[in-house]
């Protein structure tokens, strides 16, 4: 094994055997085994008293009310009362969650709904639409319109949105797109931001244990630093993977329904999840780089966190702007950003997610990418070189020009 | 095998880090170098590493150039500890001789036999955060030296050290830098004899306070048992000499030489610690 690899390798292992990275995948896994759960402990929660009420009403109240609420989410079963205490003391019997007193008065109906708790606002809104249904009804009949008119009236009209754009993509396909890009842009936020600014703690922590004096005299610095690049490269790619192999195994299984729809996996295309890997990649090479660089510069580790602070606030920048560009994704602000190279990875994944855009577009942008990283590259390994035998309280970037200094002939 | 430096320059920007350094380093010697803090001493390590680039002049080991494909051949002890805190000290060694060029199975059973020969065989498995600060230089000794480096321990040593009597005892040559410049340059021996200026140790049962308005007395150091004197001239000591005789009873009267440390004062004029 070559130099290079040597130090990858045990730039990963030693990350990938600490137990802050077990900490921290155990953490993320329970959260996405948590989550995917969430259907199913909510229906262990979920009693059947939650969706149940008592009603005191007219006969024909009641089964009309009963009709309306069948498949309703909120409440589904109704009991018959005839009197308050009776409802009182089926409350207390936990029978019932509360009970609702309705019939006509003046030509009008009326209802009152009482509960010992504070109600759902959700679950109110289903009984007072149900009532005013029944009302409505009632008001209708009285007026005697013929059912087909009556019929006329209840029907949804129909409403279709077309959009101009040759390549635009349906409402229903953005929809589907919409929960997916969401998430992936929350992967390649995160790994981006975790996973770059490992590296700058790596390379401070070497500096400021002054192992990297042994270290720079058996390997060029450039080679470590790239060597580390790739070293926390395997590890995220590892950890992603654990997460997701998880995540999707759990989702297929006991996703369907609101979720399932939400996420829309089925109908995503397969090329989504390939620019997802290319920008979540590319990304992380450009921050790392980054990074690299901004880490070579202090020789304490608490002064990491000062000295990236500028590359995360790009990252986070980055990522709102995504998240408004969510809801809006072909504004030409959106279209702009997406060109820059330090929001491409972030932004261009969301258009590419959302829309269909021409392929020189992607292209461009990556390609732009790349030059960027290939230039941080070239200067950050300059950088690098001189940084590491910096020692020293400041942390600023004017040393930059210091480090450059160091790593030229004179 | 020697190591050889011709006119070595760093400039950093208009600073002249090291200017003009010419060394000549023999196989199996051990060299003094020294220099007061920002001498120029890291700076040149650092390009003998091959960490820097020089501005001028060439720097050889054996006829050819020392860079990173020659690593096996350096080891390197850093003045400050540089371990790795977390790691295991197997794991530790295990790493850092694999980037000098060895393989687990070679550098494993060359750690337990250097862990035997220092009695702490049970650190093979001990985190080095949790060893003492002596136990860990142990451990930073191993890893300077576990690859038989041609450049260190055993053939050559490249000194750098603060501790004057540590290099008396052991360089046979060695070199003064100051502000980037060699000042002093050439074997113990002959740096001593050239000096000129020698050191008088008296040990008298009198004051010899009246000595210090002595025009051959250059500088005076009162002491316990009388008096240590500096002079220009080793016959200059005969007068001195002739001028402690019959004012009591005179225990010692010597004539040394000077110590590194009187010639490093005198050179590097500021104190080097």
């Amino acid at each position: 094994m070559n130099k290079f690899w040597l130090v990858a390798m045990h730039t990963f292992l030693t990350k990938f055997k600490s137990k802050q990275f077990l900490i921290t995948t155990g953490i993320m896994l329970l959260l996405a085994f948590g989550l995917t759960s969430i259907p199913k402990i909510e229906k262990v929660f979920d009693k059947k008293v939650d969706h149940t009420i008592g009603v005191i009403s007219t006969e024909a109240d009641f089964k009309q009310l009963e009709v309306i609420m069948k498949d309703n989410k909120e409440i589904n079963t109704l009991i018959a009362f005839s009197t308050e205490e009776e409802c009182k003391q089926a409350i207390k019997d936990k029978t019932i969650r509360g009970y609702v007193l309705f019939g006509l008065a003046n030509e009008q109906y009326t209802a009152t709904f009482k509960t010992s708790s504070i109600a759902d606002e959700s679950q109110i809104n289903a009984i007072q639409n149900a009532i005013t249904a029944i009302n409505t009804n009632y008001q209708m009949k009285k007026l005697d319109i013929p059912a087909e008119k009556l019929a006329k009236i209840y029907a949804p009209i129909p409403f279709e949105k077309v959009s101009l754009e040759k390549n635009a993509k349906s409402q229903d396909e953005l929809n589907q797109a919409r929960g997916l890009v969401y998430i992936l842009l929350f992967v390649i936020y995160i790994s981006v931001l975790m996973y770059s600014s490992m590296i700058a703690t790596e390379v401070a922590s070497e500096k400021s244990s002054r192992i990297m004096e042994i270290l720079v005299s058996s390997v060029p610095p450039v080679q470590q630093m790239f060597a580390k690049i790739l070293g926390i490269a395997i590890l995220s790619m590892t950890q992603i993977a654990l997460l997701f192999g998880l995540g999707f195994s759990r989702l297929k299984q006991s996703m369907s329904g609101a979720m399932g729809d939400f996420l829309g996996f089925e109908k995503v295309p397969t090329s989504t999840f390939v620019y997802a890997a290319i920008f979540v990649l590319l990304g992380y090479l450009l921050f790392a780089t980054m990074s690299a660089l901004l880490g070579s510069l202090v020789s304490r580790i608490e002064d990491v966190q000062q000295m990236i602070m500028p590359m995360t606030t790009i990252v986070i920048a980055g990522f709102m702007i995504s998240m408004v560009g969510l809801s809006n994704p072909s504004s030409s602000f959106i279209t702009f950003m997406s060109f820059i190279p330090f929001f491409t990875p972030m932004i261009m994944f969301l258009r590419v997610g959302l829309l269909t855009i021409p392929f020189w577009q992607i292209a461009i942008s990556i390609g732009l990418l790349i030059g960027t990283i290939v230039v941080l590259g070239v200067f950050g390994a300059r950088v690098y070189k001189g940084g590491v035998l910096m020692y020293g309280k400041s942390s600023s970037f004017k040393d930059i020009r210091k480090a450059l200094q160091l790593s030229k002939k004179e | 095998m020697t190591l050889v430096l011709e006119s070595v320059t760093k400039r950093f920007g208009h600073f002249f880090a090291v200017k003009d350094l010419s060394l000549k380093i023999p196989k199996g010697e051990i060299f003094g170098f020294l220099g007061a803090n920002g001498a120029g001493k890291t700076t040149s390590f650092r390009m003998i590493l091959g960490l820097l680039d020089s501005s001028e002049g060439k720097i050889t080991w054996d006829g050819s150039k020392l860079d990173y494909s020659t690593s096996s051949l350096i080891g390197y002890l850093p003045e400050e500890r540089g371990l790795y805190p977390k790691l295991k000290v197997s794991e530790q060694i295990i790493y850092l001789a694999s980037l000098r060029g060895m393989k687990k199975s070679e550098s494993v059973p060359e750690l337990r036999k250097w862990l035997d020969f220092f009695e702490v065989p049970e650190y093979f498995d001990r985190k080095v955060e949790d060893l003492s600060k002596g136990n860990q230089q142990k451990i930073q000794f191993i890893a300077a030296i576990i690859h038989k480096p041609k450049l260190l321990i055993g053939t050559t040593i490249v000194f750098s050290s603060h501790r004057m009597e540590h290099v008396e005892e052991l360089c046979e040559s060695l070199c003064i830098l100051r502000k980037g410049k060699v000042v002093v340059y050439g074997a113990l021996k002959d740096i001593k004899r050239s000096f000129g200026k020698k050191n008088i140790i008296l040990h008298t049962d009198f004051d010899c306070a009246f000595l210090q308005t002595n025009p051959n007395v250059v500088g005076y150091r009162p002491t316990a048992f009388g008096a240590e004197l500096q002079i220009a001239n080793e016959t200059d000591a005969e007068q001195i000499l002739k001028e402690v005789v019959g004012k009591g009873l005179v225990r010692k009267f010597a004539l040394e030489e000077p110590s590194l440390h009187d010639i490093f004062i005198e050179t590097v004029g500021e104190k080097y610690e």
